[in-house]
């Protein structure tokens, strides 16, 4: 599944689309900061789509890489007198390069046990933001400062909605171009078979450990970009309740696709919103049509989808 | 859901009757609480007593004629999604005013939105941060950590101490209050001669206070709630420490006295009004405003009374008395009447605002109590 240029432009031109046409339809400043969640959101999933989709791994501590980019961007200004900016690019940096150290041992191992050290990753990272309440404000969380550039104040939900939704824009068509080079087409073979991929000549090893490298990134810049956007940040955004939230996007809008990433993201922060009508039902019917998506549409929504318009049009 | 049902009829019945309209639009009140979570023993008393006081006031004619429609959001104890809920109350459901916010960090993270709409916003968290510095809008009812510092301090002077072993535990209230303590202790008087502390699931707490005994302390401050406390006050008869000792108004409940057993006899702590109702004497301002909601939430919800769902009828009662005041829904002009609140009685204790206070409650909100044969024993 190869993405051509015209399946490029075909998701890039979708998002962007849509990109245009939620400030029409839904103005309010609430609608809007929704919207900026989704986008934040998708570029951490975007990321975890590609390590699950493309690398056939799991991280299960993603959070985990989220609150190193939000902890950073507020952490930084506070206690080193740092430009936010600057601090949040550390964040991510930081977070690259703490992926890096996982999992170049890790990756060189067959199976599933990136998931369990991510795991405890993200429960550590998570058990330092709670615990060190002097430095990171422990579970009441912190104030991140107004981000100013140029003298001009970033604030206002409908500035970041085109600062969170540009980013996403961004990041997928980073994510295409991935997929579509030596190193994605090395993942894809050695999704097929891995042995098959080796023998090839494809170093398994660095080709993994690149991905979810990157995919570590997407978290941290999602989790500065949430930070700087709140502008207050709890070491809930590392929970290990956060991280199965992501890996569930993935898994509903369909592994590997970035449009399905986009889409996972956007449920799962959308439906909560929506269901408050119900809100004594809200957890169960959260539930339910989780478990109505995996039922109906195995691969996920976007992957399910599309199968099911081409199979729809045999002629 | 059946509160709601009868304001969406009633604005149904509204809209076909013309005439009602102007009369019948209601006030918009709102709240987000963590209903469900971590923070539900909070959420949920906070949210069951609201719907019910709505109703009540309804009930009886409304504020200003018209009646009080009142938009819930469940945060899940989650700073960020109450962010999203504040947003979402002052953008989509336009509401005059919010009493909510079941944490400090639920409270601290809708401060900034709900300050930039310039709502009044009456929050039901413990922490100090949340009216230290004062912002324009921001009010809180519960009593602070500081505030059962001071009360136990006092009571230490009183029987004529001054050095106090204080032991804590790591988490969150736990090491909240020790900050507490240990910053207002010089200011009244005490030394604190030891500062021991021990890890949330800790089992066995004799080796801090072994240390405790050595320091030199006259009496024992533990500053916890749940487990904890129960552990260390049983470990203290265990040590036949002979020293008085002090917990804090996180065990303000029945299960501690069960989980302490014997030894919890002679213990001492700083505690609302609400857990002594029957015992506090008839010309005590408070007594009536807490027998009225103890009886009138245990009747209805058919479970206990807890001091928490009392926080959030402080801040409906604040928040009703303030919008007639001020005989507007106008969110500065209701924040001016808030803020010239003088003698309100309500479960917390009796609320005298100014500009430089938005909490209102002084010592006497706090009621000093004795476990004697298992039960509470009102001291002052």
């Amino acid at each position: 599944m190869a993405p051509g240029t015209r399946t490029k432009l075909l998701v890039l031109g979708a998002l962007g689309l849509v990109l245009l046409l939620v400030p029409l339809l839904l103005p309010s400043a609430f609608h809007l900061r929704v919207a900026a969640l989704v986008w934040i959101n998708a570029v951490a999933a975007l990321g975890l789509a590609l390590l699950m989709g493309l690398a056939g791994q799991v991280s299960l501590g993603h959070a985990g890489f989220m609150g190193i980019g939000a902890y950073a961007t507020a952490l930084g200004p506070k206690h080193l007198g740092l430009d936010p900016l600057l601090s949040m690019g550390a964040g991510i940096l930081l977070a690259g390069a703490l992926a890096f150290l996982v999992g170049r041992p890790i990756l060189r191992l067959k199976g599933h046990y990136l998931a369990v050290a991510t795991l405890g990753l993200g429960i550590l990272v998570h058990l330092v933001l709670v615990s060190e309440v002097p430095t990171t404000g422990g579970p009441d969380g912190i104030q991140v400062p107004r981000l100013e550039l140029f003298g001009i104040r970033l604030v206002g939900p409908e500035l970041w909605y085109w600062i969170t939704g540009i980013t996403l824009l961004l990041a997928a068509w980073l994510a295409l171009n991935l997929e579509d080079s030596s190193t994605g087409r090395a993942l894809r073979a050695l999704h097929d078979s891995e042995i098959a991929a080796s023998v090839v000549g494809v170093d398994v090893a660095r080709a993994k450990l690149v991905v979810f490298v990157i995919a570590a990134v997407y978290a941290a810049l999602a989790g500065g970009l949430f930070a700087l956007f709140n502008r207050f940040v709890t070491p809930d955004v590392a929970g290990f309740l956060r991280s199965i939230e992501l890996v569930t996007m993935v898994v509903i809008g369909g592994m590997g696709s970035i449009l399905g990433a986009v889409v996972g993201a956007a449920l799962l922060t959308v439906l909560p919103q929506a269901l408050t009508l119900f809100h004594d039902y809200e957890h169960a019917v959260l539930g339910l049509s989780i478990i109505l998506f995996m039922v109906f549409l195995r691969q996920g929504i976007v992957p399910g989808l599309a199968a099911l318009v081409t199979r729809r049009r045999p002629a | 859901m059946n509160r709601r049902r009868l304001i969406f009829g009633a604005a149904t019945a509204s809209f076909l009757l013309p005439v009602a309209v102007v009369a019948a639009e209601p006030i918009k009140i709102g709240s987000f609480l963590s209903v469900t979570g971590p923070a539900s023993f909070l959420g949920d008393p906070e949210k069951r007593t609201l719907e019910l006081y709505v109703e009540k006031i309804n009930a009886a004619g409304g504020v200003l004629g018209r009646k009080i429609e009142l938009v819930i959001y469940d945060d899940g104890g989650d700073a960020n999604n109450a962010r999203t809920f504040a947003t979402r109350l002052v953008e989509s459901d336009k509401v005059v005013a919010v009493v909510g916010g079941t944490t400090t960090a639920t409270t601290m993270a809708a401060i900034p939105v709900l300050e930039d709409a310039q709502i009044p916003f009456i929050s039901l968290a413990g922490g100090i941060e949340i009216v230290e510095p004062v912002k324009p809008f921001t009010f809180k009812t519960p009593h602070t950590d500081r505030m059962a510092c001071e009360k136990i301090f006092e009571d230490v002077k009183k029987r004529g101490f001054t050095k106090v072993g204080m032991i804590s535990s790591t988490a969150g209230f736990g090491a909240s209050m020790r900050n507490q303590c240990l910053k207002v202790a010089p200011e009244r008087g005490i030394q604190i001669v030891a500062d021991e502390r021990y890890a949330p699931g800790d089992t066995d707490t004799t080796p801090q206070l072994n240390k405790i005994k050595a320091s030199g302390a006259e009496v024992i401050v533990n500053a916890d709630f749940g487990q904890g406390p129960a552990i260390v006050t049983r470990n203290v008869r265990q040590l036949g420490l002979d020293l008085p000792l002090y917990q804090s108004h996180g065990v303000a409940s029945k299960s501690f006295i069960d989980l302490a057993g014997p030894a919890a006899e002679g213990v001492r702590l700083p505690a609302a009004a609400m857990l002594v109702a029957e015992q506090l004497p008839d010309d005590d301002p408070q007594k009536k405003v807490v027998l009225d909601y103890k009886t009138t939430y245990e009747s209805t919800q058919k479970q206990p009374v807890s001091t928490f769902g009392g926080h959030a009828y402080d801040g409906l009662m604040l928040l009703v008395r303030a919008i007639e005041k001020a005989g507007s829904t106008d969110g500065v002009k209701i924040r001016d009447a808030l803020r010239a609140t003088k003698g309100f009685v309500g479960t917390g204790g009796v609320v005298n605002m100014s500009p430089t206070d938005h909490m209102g409650l002084d010592l006497s909100a706090f009621r000093m109590l004795e476990i004697r044969n298992g039960n509470w024993k009102l001291l002052y």
